[in-house]
C-alpha cells in the first residue's frame, strides 16, 4: 500500500448546497500533499471528513488501505483553520488534556511534552495561562499538540496563517523533519504560492470538484509553453530585436543603452531550445536563457477556465 | 483514561476554579440571609412612620372609637370649621384630617364621612379607619335587632373546624399548605438549577465557539461526548455548590430548631399520637404546647425517602432535557447577546410550571390542571414535585400518573437530547451566522 489516504467519490451536501462532489483522491505515503483551492472551494469539507467530524453521504475513504474508521483519530493529527486553546487554562495542563484525548496515557504525554518544549524553547510557559501568552506563542502550543500523539498523517488547515515569519520559518522546518522521520503531511490553503516548494503532490479543488492532481512536478511540466526569459549583452539591441522579431514571436522587450542590456521573453513553437540558444549566441553574449515554469495559481487559473467555469 | 471521564473532569475543574463560581459559592448564602434581613428591616422603617390624624367629629354616633397605636396617633378639633380644621391639620403637619358630618343616621354619617390627606393615604391608615367604621356600623346594627352591647362579645367569636382524616388522623391546620411549600421548594430548586446551570452549558459552549478550539477537540472526540461531558461536568459542580449550601443551610437549621426549644430526638418517639388516635378513632384537639411538637411530627412524617428518590428522578431527567437544549442554543451562536430570542422559549415552560403549581396545585393538587402539567414532560418536573409531598397512591398522586410522567419525561429526554445533538453537532463548526429558527431546522437534516 503506498497511499496513506484514499478519497473514492466523495459528496457531501449541506440541504441544496452540494460542498463535494465526486472528489477523489489518493494520497501517497511520506510524501507533502497540498489541497489548494479558493475559500469555499470545499478543502474543508474534505479535512472534517478525513477527521471524521462530518461523514460523506456518498463514497468511501480509505486510511493506511482499511476503511476510515474511529480508532484512525488517534494516527491523524489535525491543526484546523478556526484553531484556538482555552483562554483561561494553564498551558501544560491544556497539552496535557488534549494529548490524552486524542489517546495518550499521561506520564508519555508529559514526557514527550517535556521534550517538545525544550525544542521549541518553551519549557517556562508551563504555568502560564494562554491569555497571558501572544499569538504567535499559542500557536506553537497548538504546533505541539497536533503532532505529539507522533500520527501517521498530518493535516494543516490554512497552516502559516497567524505566524510571524521566524515562527513559520520554526514550523516550517519541524514539518520537513517530521516528513524526514515517514510522516505524512496534507497542506491545505487558498494561498498557493505559500506551500508551492513543499508540495510534492497537489490537488486542485474548485466549486466542491476536484480539477487537477498529481505529481507536481509532472504538472508543471505539462503546463509549460516553451516561453523563455532571454538576456543579451549587445551595443546595438535595438538591432538584433529587429532581426530577431522576424524570426521569433517576442514580447515584452527592453533595451537598456547604457548597461548595453537587452531583455525579451520568447515564445518557442516547440520545445526544442537548443538550436535557439545556439543561434543567439551568434548574434551576443547571452547573460541568461530561463524557461519560465508556471506557478501553481496560473494553473489553476488556467485549468478553470479550460474546464469551463467563469468567474 | 475514558474521553468522557477526562472531559467531565475538565469541565468540573474549569468551573470549580472559577473565580467567580467560588465567590458565588460562599457568597450567596450571606447574600441570601442578608436580603431577607434587609427586606424586614426597611418594612420595619416604612411602617415606623409616626402619623398624626385630626379628626373633626361633628356627630354623636361616634366618641372615642379611634384608638392610638404604636404609629399612629388621633387627635380630636373640635369647634372648628371644616376649611379651618383641614388648614390647621396641614400646618401642624399632620398626616391628615378625618371629617366625620353630623346626619340623622350612622349610614348617613359614614356615607358623607371624609378623610383629606397631603398625598394619596397608605392603605395601613385607609384599612385602619375603614375598621373602625364598619365596627360602628355593625355595633348599630346589632343594637338595631335588640342586642346589647355586652353581647357584642359572644357574637364575635372566632371558630376553627377540626379535621381528621377517615383514619383518624389529625390533620393539623396548614399543614396541607406546608407540604405544598416543601413540593413547592423541590420545585423551585428544579427550576432555580435549571436556570442557572444550564447557562453554564450555554457559556461554556459559547466560550469553546470564540476561543475557535472546538475543531481541535472534536478532532478527538464526538461532538455528542463533549456535550454530554460538557453537561454532566457543570452539573457535578452545580451539585457540589448545592451541597455547600445544603450543609450551611441545614446548620442555620439546627441553629433555629434549638433556637425554638424542639427536640429532633422526640421526633421518632412521638409515633404514639399518631398511634393512640387511629384506635380510638376519635380525634383530639392538640393542646397549644403540643403544637410546635406536632408540626415537627408531620414533618417527620412526610415521606422524605420517596420525596427524594423522585426529586432526583425528575431532577436529573428535567436538567439533562434543559440542559442539553441549552448546549444547543449555545452551539448556534457566536456570542450571548444572541442567545436572547432562544432562551425566552425555554423559560417559559419554567414559569408556567412554577405559576401553574403556585396557583393550581396549592388549591386542588388533583385537578385537572395540575395532573396535565404534572403529565406534560417540560413542566413535570416541577408540578409534579409539588404534588408529591402528598404521598402516593390514595389520596396522593395516583400510580399511574406518576409512571405515565416519568415515562413521557424519558421519551423526551432521548428526544431531545437527540434533536440537541444534532443542532449542537452542526453549530460549533458554524461562524458568523445569526441563525434563525429555520435555519436551525435546515440543521436537523444535515
Amino acid at each position: 500500500m503506498n497511499n496513506i489516504l484514499v478519497a473514492k467519490e466523495v459528496t457531501k451536501r449541506y440541504g441544496d448546497h452540494i460542498a463535494l462532489n465526486k472528489v477523489s483522491l489518493e494520497i501517497p505515503k511520506n510524501s507533502i500533499y497540498g489541497l489548494l483551492g479558493p475559500n469555499g472551494a470545499g478543502k474543508t469539507t474534505l479535512i472534517r471528513i478525513i477527521n471524521q467530524i462530518t461523514y460523506p453521504d456518498q463514497g468511501e475513504v480509505f486510511f493506511d488501505g482499511q476503511p476510515l474508521k474511529s480508532s484512525h483519530i488517534a494516527q491523524i493529527g489535525y491543526l484546523p483553520e478556526e484553531r484556538g486553546l482555552y483562554k483561561s487554562m494553564k498551558v501544560g495542563e491544556q497539552a496535557l488534556y488534549l494529548a490524552q484525548l486524542k489517546g495518550l496515557e499521561k506520564a508519555e504525554a508529559k514526557k514527550r511534552l517535556k521534550y517538545w518544549f525544550e525544542r521549541l524553547e518553551i519549557g517556562d510557559w508551563w504555568n502560564k495561562k494562554i491569555q497571558e501568552l501572544s499569538k504567535g506563542m499559542a500557536q506553537k502550543i497548538q504546533f505541539i499538540v497536533t503532532i505529539l500523539h507522533e500520527p501517521k498523517l498530518l493535516i494543516f488547515d490554512e497552516p502559516f496563517s497567524g505566524f510571524d515569519p521566524i515562527n513559520a520559518n520554526i514550523i516550517k522546518d519541524e514539518i520537513l523533519n517530521l516528513k524526514e522521520k515517514g510522516t505524512s503531511i496534507i497542506f491545505s490553503t487558498h494561498r498557493m504560492e505559500s506551500v508551492e516548494e513543499l508540495c510534492e503532490h497537489i490537488a486542485l479543488i474548485h466549486r466542491s470538484e476536484k480539477v487537477l492532481d498529481g505529481k507536481l512536478s509532472e504538472i508543471k511540466k505539462a503546463y509549460k509553453n516553451n516561453i523563455f526569459n532571454v538576456g543579451l549583452v549587445t551595443k546595438n539591441g535595438d538591432m538584433i530585436l529587429k532581426e530577431l522579431a522576424d524570426k521569433f514571436n517576442i514580447s515584452s522587450s527592453k533595451f537598456d543603452a547604457e548597461e548595453n542590456q537587452l531583455n525579451f521573453t520568447l515564445q518557442l513553437p516547440n520545445n526544442d531550445s537548443s538550436g535557439v540558444l545556439a543561434y543567439l549566441s551568434t548574434k551576443a553574449n547571452v547573460n541568461h536563457f530561463v524557461e519560465t515554469i508556471p506557478s501553481t495559481s496560473e494553473i489553476f487559473i488556467r485549468t478553470v477556465q479550460n474546464k469551463g467555469f467563469h468567474e | 483514561m475514558n474521553k468522557l471521564l477526562l472531559i467531565i473532569k475538565r469541565e468540573y475543574l474549569a468551573k470549580v476554579r472559577n473565580k467567580s463560581f467560588v465567590i458565588m459559592t460562599f457568597l450567596s448564602p450571606v447574600l441570601m440571609v442578608g436580603m431577607v434581613v434587609l427586606i424586614a428591616y426597611l418594612a420595619k422603617i416604612n411602617d415606623n412612620e409616626q402619623r398624626v390624624i385630626g379628626i373633626l367629629n361633628e356627630s354623636d354616633y361616634f366618641s372615642n372609637e379611634f384608638v392610638i397605636t404604636e404609629n399612629t396617633s388621633f387627635i380630636n378639633f373640635t369647634d372648628l370649621t371644616l376649611e379651618t380644621a383641614k388648614d390647621s391639620a396641614a400646618q401642624l403637619g399632620f398626616y391628615g384630617l378625618l371629617y366625620i358630618p353630623d346626619e340623622i343616621s350612622l349610614e348617613k354619617v359614614c356615607q358623607r364621612s371624609f378623610l383629606y390627606t397631603k398625598d394619596a393615604p397608605s392603605t395601613t391608615v385607609t384599612d385602619k379607619i375603614e375598621g373602625v367604621f364598619q365596627q360602628r356600623l355593625r355595633q348599630q346594627r346589632l343594637l338595631d335587632l335588640g342586642l346589647s352591647s355586652s353581647d357584642f362579645e359572644t357574637v364575635d367569636t372566632d371558630f376553627d373546624i377540626n379535621t381528621a382524616t377517615f383514619q383518624g388522623e389529625t390533620n393539623i391546620k396548614g399543614i396541607t399548605e406546608i407540604k405544598a411549600f416543601i413540593g413547592g421548594g423541590f420545585g423551585y430548586l428544579i427550576m432555580m438549577f435549571i436556570i442557572i446551570y444550564g447557562g453554564f452549558v450555554m457559556r461554556s459552549v459559547i466560550e469553546e465557539k470564540t476561543s475557535r478550539i472546538i475543531e481541535v477537540i472534536i478532532s478527538s472526540v464526538k461532538p455528542f461526548q463533549l456535550m454530554l461531558g460538557k453537561i454532566i461536568g457543570t452539573s457535578l459542580a452545580g451539585i457540589t455548590q448545592f451541597a455547600i449550601w445544603l450543609v450551611s443551610a441545614s446548620i442555620l437549621l439546627f441553629v433555629v430548631f434549638a433556637f425554638f426549644d424542639i427536640d429532633p430526638s422526640a421526633l421518632s418517639a412521638g409515633n404514639q399520637i399518631q398511634a393512640g388516635m387511629g384506635s380510638n378513632m376519635t380525634p383530639t384537639v392538640p393542646t397549644v404546647d403540643q403544637t410546635m411538637q406536632v408540626y415537627a411530627q408531620e414533618l417527620f412524617n412526610i415521606p422524605w425517602v420517596m420525596l427524594i428518590t423522585f426529586f432526583l428522578i425528575y431532577f436529573l431527567l428535567g436538567y439533562l432535557i434543559y440542559s442539553s437544549i441549552y448546549a444547543a442554543i449555545g452551539a448556534a451562536v457566536d456570542n450571548e447577546t444572541d442567545t436572547q430570542q432562544f432562551i425566552f422559549p425555554i423559560i417559559m415552560p419554567l414559569m408556567l410550571a412554577i405559576y401553574v403549581g403556585f396557583f393550581s396545585v396549592f388549591s386542588n393538587p388533583h385537578g385537572p390542571i395540575a395532573v396535565g402539567f404534572s403529565l406534560f414532560p417540560l413542566t413535570s418536573p416541577i408540578v409534579m414535585m409539588m404534588r408529591l409531598p402528598g404521598g402516593i397512591g390514595e389520596g396522593g398522586v395516583p400510580l399511574w400518573e406518576l409512571v405515565t410522567s416519568i415515562l413521557l419525561l424519558f421519551g423526551t429526554f432521548i428526544g431531545i437530547v437527540w434533536l440537541a445533538a444534532k443542532i449542537y453537532r452542526v453549530g460549533i463548526l458554524m461562524y458568523g451566522k445569526k441563525p434563525t429558527y429555520k435555519e436551525l431546522f435546515k440543521w436537523l437534516k444535515y
